[in-house]
């Protein structure tokens, strides 16, 4: 099938790629930008690992062709840290032990990023659900809540 | 995991996408919308379209507006769209409720409210109210447009009124008097997940008196439905739990259940008569 000539915008670098329509967002970011940081868990939309932002919308990359994202802007994993400085969630989930083996973690942080960005004010119930989108089988969820509302309260400080 | 290879058009305008549709949906082609059901079943190769007509840059299926004490939701409105917007008065209350039912958060965000209309899985929760509240479905080809009735839209599992030429361009709702009350209550094992049975209901009252009932059920059989026996039983009555549990008991005994291996008949029959009390002890 042929070919189609996109740019996409990932954390603020432009990426000119020639992919096959069939090609998911997911796969294009890995193996065509090279950024490795978003991981394919259940390739259909369940365990939410490839987690991106689109356009701010917190989306399963492996949902989404590539050509669907041409123009918009995306932020991955390698986009959180600024210089040598860590997002406030990415030092959440050190501080409160919110990963342990690192698979599912980029996922959990681009759909915590792109929740409090929406919803800065969420209330614990909600949080709960949303954060039940993602799948962790080392059991951390616990410690993962703590991070995210952790984060949650040192965002709303800094704005 | 790799959805098969297609080609991939990517219409602006409606009437290109309509006569892409009446070219390619012999061939084959089919609409993209959100892709939050399509494009998984491509990666299991269950769907391996040669073409996709992708409606996601088509600004005029953008957007959702009252006219006519109607609400007309555009294709390419996002389940998303009920959690933030200021859909006024009882009907806005209503998709607040029911949208954080639908999937998780991330799904919400591409999935629209009109591709779970025609993609008419019964466990959808969009289908259920659209049902309940004899919502209208506008599906337009390059020969016209049709309007219709909810009631009449849904044929048989993931089978609808729709031909393959046409696109749902909207579905309108009715917009809700003040004075309705509205319950939803669904049941899935776990947070997320499809709903193996699901209520809705709305009643207004008129000298304390219960009218204008609808009972509106989805996952329970193979396409959503109003319960014309359960709406009998309420209209005429003053609301009471054992009036609520009357209407539960006649809804289960009047449907035909799905049957599934891990939730048989009996087990969908219990949930409806549960379900439907709860939904109208919470309508408020």
């Amino acid at each position: 099938m042929d070919k189609i000539d996109i740019v996409l915008d990932i954390n603020a670098a432009a990426h000119e790629v020639s992919v096959e329509p069939r090609r998911t967002l997911a796969d294009v970011i890995r193996d065509d930008c090279g950024l490795t940081g978003t991981h394919l868990g259940c390739e259909h939309g369940v365990c939410g690992a490839c987690t991106v932002l689109v356009d701010g919308a917190p989306v399963r990359s492996c949902l989404m062709f590539a050509v669907q994202a041409n123009g918009k802007k995306i932020r991955t994993v390698e986009g959180l840290q600024q210089g040598t400085v860590l997002h406030p969630l990415q030092e959440a989930f050190i501080a409160h032990h919110g990963l342990q083996c690192g698979f599912c973690t980029p996922g959990f942080l681009m759909l915590a990023v792109g929740l409090l960005e929406q919803k800065p004010h969420i209330d614990d119930e909600e949080l709960l659900d949303v954060l039940s989108s993602n799948l962790c089988r080392c059991t951390g969820y616990e410690n993962i809540v703590k991070a995210v509302k952790a984060a949650a309260a040192q965002m709303n400080i800094r704005k | 995991m790799k959805p098969a290879p297609f080609a991939y058009h990517a219409p602006t305008k409606l009437q290109e996408a309509l006569n892409l549709l009446a070219a390619l949906a012999p061939q084959d082609g089919r609409i993209l919308a959100g892709g939050q059901t399509l494009v998984p079943t491509m990666a299991f190769r269950m769907a391996r379209p040669a073409h996709l007509i992708d409606i996601n840059g088509i600004r005029e299926l953008e957007g959702v507006n009252v006219n006519g004490g109607l609400l007309r939701i555009g294709a390419c409105t996002r389940h998303v769209f009920f959690e933030f917007d200021e859909i006024p008065d009882r009907l806005g209350d209503l998709l607040r409720k029911v949208v954080r039912f639908i999937a998780h958060y991330p799904i919400r965000q591409r999935g629209t409210f009109c591709g779970s209309i025609a993609n008419a899985d019964p466990s959808s929760e969009w289908c259920c109210v659209t049902t309940a509240l004899d919502g209208i479905i506008i599906a337009e080809s390059a020969h016209g447009t049709r309007r219709i009735a909810a009631k009449d839209f849904y044929k048989a599992l993931m089978t609808t009124a729709l031909h393959d030429d046409e696109l749902i361009t909207a579905v309108e709702l009715p917009v809700l008097s003040d004075d309705t009350r509205t319950g939803f209550c669904e049941f899935s094992r776990r947070a997320g997940d499809f709903a193996i049975a699901m209520a809705l209901v709305t009643y207004r009252l008129e000298h304390g008196l219960i009218a204008d009932a609808h009972v509106g059920l989805g996952g329970a059989e193979a396409v959503p439905r109003r319960i014309a026996d359960a709406e009998r039983v309420l209209n005429g009555q003053a609301p009471a739990p054992e009036l609520f549990a009357a209407a539960g008991a006649v809804a289960a005994a009047a449907i035909d259940p799905i049957d599934d291996s891990s939730n048989p008949v009996e087990y969908r029959r219990a949930l409806v008569r549960t379900l439907v009390g709860r939904a109208l002890a919470s309508a408020a």
